[in-house]
């Protein structure tokens, strides 16, 4: 029997990852995502876990002193947000490359500058290539369900990758709403024991970890690092699976919301998928064919299975709360793009940034957004390939 | 009930605005109803005016976007009435809760509402606080008030749930004086 609860997105994770009982968590904290490492120190001094928690001067000593705890052979995690994504970059590349199945919350927030604490998701679209398996959330039931089925995905020996699990800052780490939680043990049956490969702490069976590797084999293990990637999916699938007998829960690489023979589609990542959930119920009871589909797992990118879902609409919006910055479109416009490109008399696809620095999105906007595409499906003509969706100018 | 009830809660930073929305939103959700509550963050300063927001249905609720058009006001801190306007994004009908020692007819006045019709309730929150708890935090018997005006939720089910989550933090003595607070409120709200 689960426990249905009120808890804000912070007060969610920091529950999973007090149910998860790392062996080490070291943690810098930083608005929005302080409440995590705070409210799970409290757990740390109230004794309700056996964690070492380290509390260091910087993120980029708290993604090497997870690193380093995760090489020992703990189950080792940390949370950030934004500058202090930044701040870890280095190491963040480092983990992925060591294989090291290091889970981290990282509470979506805009990056400097100008200086904002708002959601907008700048800092985890730049880890995007960083090697890091990445799942995003729309709620706090969400953010608390990804954040359990992290540790399976990332300590499967096909994967050995580590993940980042987000959720949107203060629209979901602030705000409270009904979740369901599961029992302590449930969750430490769901994520069993953690058996280490090659752990640093195995003096039996010493190794080396972290050499310098130039010509002669970096290449083959980078490549090793990007099958790994791909392993990632299946495992992915099979963990939900799991999750699903445990919790009535169903999660796959990415949500179909009312997709069934959609004319006119929205692509979008985090909490604006409710608020778009929303319009779309009302425009299919005025009967325009609209769905919606929301990106869980951005990396590794469910490519073939997006276009699949896709292949059949008329017209496409995807919604990128970043900017690449390149002078075409966001991030996830690009990727949806390319997967689309290999369909035949595939959607025409248009790309609007919203969201920049916690600019609200109301549905309103998206109402605009879905009249775009139904001109679109009509004529087959793309007017604007990129929009800024609510912003002055 | 409403399908979706949309509240905005207007305080000064450290009024507990935050917490009152907090505290509704998980008595709502004990019995069994679905909220969300959640500030609107800026430059965090003691004092400065901010608003919380609820969203409370007996359905699930997945929209994540400020509440615009709220149906209930509720006004911690009755300077804030010449600050910004309270009144914004208002339905015609909507209900207005302040806490003031003014009755709710020159209330009424005060937010230039004659004539309209929007419902308008006063408590002398303050008071009250100073009163039960001996300190000014207007927030818990606001959320006394607001139950009694709309019947959102019934008084055993909201001293029951705040009883639970302030037996967390306080002591049991400042505990009873919290409910003495919500029970007083509940009885005193004019409309």
């Amino acid at each position: 029997m689960s426990i249905r609860v009120g808890k804000t997105g912070n007060e969610a994770v920091a529950e999973a990852m007090r149910q998860i009982n790392p062996d080490v968590v070291a943690a810098y904290p930083i608005t929005p995502q302080t409440e995590i490492v705070q409210i799970f120190s409290s757990f740390v001094a109230n004794g309700k876990v056996d964690t070492e928690f380290v509390t260091v001067e910087s993120e980029h000593s708290a993604m090497s002193a997870t690193v380093g705890a995760s090489a020992a052979g703990a189950r080792a995690m940390t949370a950030t947000s934004a500058n202090g994504l930044a701040f870890m970059w280095e190491v963040v590349y480092i983990a992925a490359a060591m294989r090291l199945p290091i889970v981290m919350p990282v509470v979506n927030r805009a990056l400097s500058g100008p200086l904002n604490i708002h959601c907008d998701h700048s800092d985890t679209m730049g880890a995007r290539d960083s090697g890091w398996i990445q799942i995003f959330s729309e709620n706090a039931q969400e953010a608390y369900d990804n954040a359990i089925q992290a540790l399976r995905i990332a300590e499967n020996s096909n994967v050995l990758l580590p993940v980042m699990v987000t959720m949107d800052g203060f629209i979901i780490s602030h705000a409270m709403e009904v979740m369901e939680i599961l029992e302590d043990e449930k969750v430490r049956e769901f994520i069993g024991e953690y058996v280490p490969e090659n752990p640093l702490l195995d003096v039996d069976n010493p190794v080396t970890i972290g050499p310098i590797d130039l010509q002669d084999w970096n290449f083959e293990h980078k490549r090793q690092q990007a099958e790994a990637m791909r392993n990632a999916k299946p495992v992915i699938l099979e963990v939900a699976k799991d999750y699903a007998k445990l919790t009535g829960r169903e999660y796959g690489l990415f949500e179909e919301y009312r997709m069934e023979d959609a004319e006119v589609a929205v692509v979008v990542l985090g909490s604006t998928a409710g608020t778009a959930k929303a319009v779309v119920d009302e425009l299919r009871a005025d009967g325009v064919r609209a769905g919606l589909l929301k990106i869980r797992v951005f990396r590794p990118f469910p490519a073939e299975e997006i276009a699949e879902a896709l292949k059949d609409v008329k017209a496409v919006a995807v919604m990128d709360r970043s900017d690449s910055f390149n002078a075409v479109g966001g991030p996830v416009f690009g990727d949806v793009r390319s997967a689309l490109y290999d369909v035949e008399n595939g959607p025409r696809i248009v790309d609007y940034i919203y969201g920049i620095g916690g600019r609200d999105v109301t549905p309103d906007h998206i109402r605009t957004v879905y009249a775009d595409l139904a001109k679109i499906a009509d004529t087959g003509q793309v007017e604007n390939l990129l929009t800024y969706l609510g912003v002055r100018e | 009930m409403a399908k979706l009830l949309e509240i905005r809660w207007h305080g000064r930073a450290g009024q507990g605005a935050k917490t009152a929305a907090l505290v509704l939103a998980e008595a709502a959700i004990s019995t069994g109803k679905y909220a969300q509550a959640f500030p609107e963050y800026g430059p965090e300063r003691m004092g400065a005016p901010m608003k919380a927001y609820n969203r409370i249905s007996d359905e699930p609720i997945t929209v994540h976007h400020h509440v615009e058009e709220p149906d209930i006001v509720i006004v911690l801190d009755p300077t804030l009435l010449t600050v910004g306007n309270v009144k914004a994004g208002v339905p015609d009908d909507g209900i207005y809760l302040v806490n003031t020692p003014l009755s709710p007819s020159e209330m009424r006045a005060r937010l230039g509402l004659e004539g309209s019709k929007a419902k308008v309730y006063t408590l002398d929150a303050t008071q009250v606080s100073m009163d039960t708890i001996g300190r000014n935090i207007p927030n818990t018997p606001m959320i006394g008030a607001l139950i009694a005006a709309t019947g959102l939720l019934e008084l055993d089910e909201l001293l029951e749930d705040t009883r639970r989550k302030l037996s967390k933090k306080l002591r049991p003595e400042v505990v009873d004086k919290n409910m003495e607070a919500i029970k007083r409120a509940y009885r005193e709200v004019a409309s």
